[in-house]
């Protein structure tokens, strides 16, 4: 590793001040990808402060009656909370999705906001990637491709956003606390991450001084009807190709309100609205789950060895959302997310 | 090479001096250890080049293999992946500090009883994090044993046997 000198936040406010005062310092948590990326020399701190000594580990009551989840709760808490598995489920199962029990022990669920994309390009120093090094070019359009994005992408980069827990996160309509040099505000989830457009260097919508230091969970009841559908190239302990965060009310078999938010495909959180909407109302059948994935992936386009992923995410909604119907998933029940 | 050439490369004026040793004092196996090292050291080097530890294994430095797994406060973690100075003030418990050669750690002992490896590379990792995962309590089946052991991964293809020591453990009545 480069070197870096080391210091401890004791306050929210001053690892705010001690990052605007300073671009070489980042922040560190769980640490899990920033020193991995580190390592790598992909990243070049010159100084790291710790914020894992900071009060932003409970998980409690949210103001509207929702959950509110620490900055600093670790992945693996907070997937085992009694309160996410009863009554938010699909956070429950996408995080075991993801990483290995060790890593999910030391992820932080501010810290798995910040993961940064797996693109092997984007990891090797050796090779252009306009997320690395903004204006020296893409290396994966015309490269090999196959575990990039579909959805949302630009001519400067098809990197994918990697965490599972954030599909989740859009689907369930999170909010983000957020405090600044500015004081605090409150990001709306699908504002937070962003599409490469002209910029890939930035994944996120955050000012490089602010700090998120809760995740609000609202109050709304989708933990009868949901799936996360993870499809990836061995069972477990390897990112998504494509994953589906499905979520469903149902009255009867009539669809009252209707999630759907996928990974694996875009740059960010891909939750498409417009789907959602053509499921409302609806009777739960496949012909309706047909038409709503068809709608996903209207705009879907490949770029050779990742094609695949179009027609693999369209059968991926349709049976997500037909486990969803079905109720079959349960929270904790770390098998069924990738097997029936 | 000769001493005068080692000294002047050393002594390259592009080269910024790196940032003084600091003190961390860690507490391992039960015992406080104090170690003069960069604030870049992982807990993995810190354990395996400053304090002799070297049961803790350095398999991919990335966070995918786990060989370098310990237990934290009782929680597994990869401790290629965190700073020794972020540990400070933890209890960090090692393969050195499950067992002794005449009394092995149940784990240790269903390890030797099953034939649960070949090479032995991957071996504490995997015993560290069989005792992460017990404490866990989340793991019942067979196949919840191998999900909840996927971080640890055995080139050698022990799985099967990996798997069996395991549960011989976590179905042993309580003491």
């Amino acid at each position: 590793m480069n070197s870096f000198t080391y210091t401890r936040a004791t306050a929210v406010e001053a690892a705010v001040r001690e990052k605007a005062a300073d671009d070489g310092v980042k922040f560190i948590a769980g640490g899990t990808n920033l020193l991995d990326l580190i390592k790598e020399n992909v990243e070049r701190p010159t100084r790291l402060v710790d914020l894992n000594h900071l009060p932003l580990t409970a998980i409690e009551a949210a103001p509207d009656g929702g959950l509110r989840l620490g900055a600093l709760a670790t992945n693996a808490d907070t997937a085992w909370h009694e309160q996410v598995q009863k009554r938010y489920p699909l956070l429950n199962q996408a995080i075991l999705a993801g990483a290995s029990p060790q890593l999910r022990n030391m992820a932080t669920n501010g810290g798995n906001l910040f993961q940064r994309t797996r693109c092997y390009y984007f990891y090797d120093t050796a090779t252009p990637c306009n997320k690395r090094e903004p204006g020296s070019g893409c290396s994966a359009i015309g490269g090999y491709n196959r575990i990039h994005a579909i959805l949302g992408t630009s001519d400067s980069c098809i990197a994918t956003h990697p965490s599972d827990m954030c599909i989740a996160l859009a689907a369930l309509n999170a909010t983000l606390q957020v405090t600044g040099k500015n004081g605090e505000r409150t990001v709306k989830f699908e504002d937070f991450h962003r599409l490469p457009g002209n910029q890939p260097e930035l994944d996120n919508t955050l000012a490089p001084d602010e700090v998120v230091t809760a995740i609000d969970l609202p109050n709304e009841d989708f933990s009868r009807h949901f799936s996360y559908l993870k499809l990836r190239d061995r069972q477990s302990y390897a990112f998504a190709l494509v994953s589906v965060a499905a979520a469903l009310q149902l009255d009867g078999n009539t669809i009252k309100d209707a999630r759907l938010a996928l990974g694996g495909v875009a740059h960010k959180p891909w939750r498409d609205q417009q789907a959602e909407d053509l499921l409302k109302g609806q009777p739960a059948t496949e012909e309706t789950f047909r038409r709503a994935a068809a709608a996903v992936v209207e705009n879907a386009q490949g770029y050779g060895h990742n094609t695949f992923k179009i027609e693999l995410a369209k059968r991926a909604i349709v049976r997500a959302l037909k486990q969803a119907a079905e109720g079959t998933q349960h929270a904790a029940d770390i098998f069924t997310n990738s097997n029936p | 090479m000769s001493t005068t050439t080692t000294q002047a490369s050393l002594g390259h004026p592009a080269i910024a001096p790196p940032p003084a040793l600091g003190t961390v004092t860690l507490k391992i196996n039960g015992v406080e250890r104090q170690l003069e090292i960069a604030p870049w050291t992982t807990l993995l080097d810190a354990l395996r080049e400053y304090l002799d530890l070297t049961g803790t294994k350095k398999g991919c430095d990335h966070g995918q293999c786990g060989a370098c797994t310990v237990l934290v406060d009782g929680k597994r973690i990869n401790s290629c992946l965190t700073l020794a100075v972020m540990k400070e003030g933890a209890d960090i418990t090692t393969i050195e500090g499950l067992g002794t050669e005449t009394n092995l750690h149940p784990l240790q002992q269903a390890f030797v009883d099953h034939d649960a490896f070949q090479c032995g590379y991957c071996t504490p990792g995997q015993i560290c994090s069989a005792v992460g995962m017990l404490t866990e309590g989340k793991a019942k089946t067979t196949a919840e044993i191998r999900e909840m052991m996927s971080g640890n991964l055995c080139r050698c293809g022990a799985y099967t046997n990996i798997v069996s020591a395991i549960e011989e453990v976590l179905n042993q009545p309580k003491a």
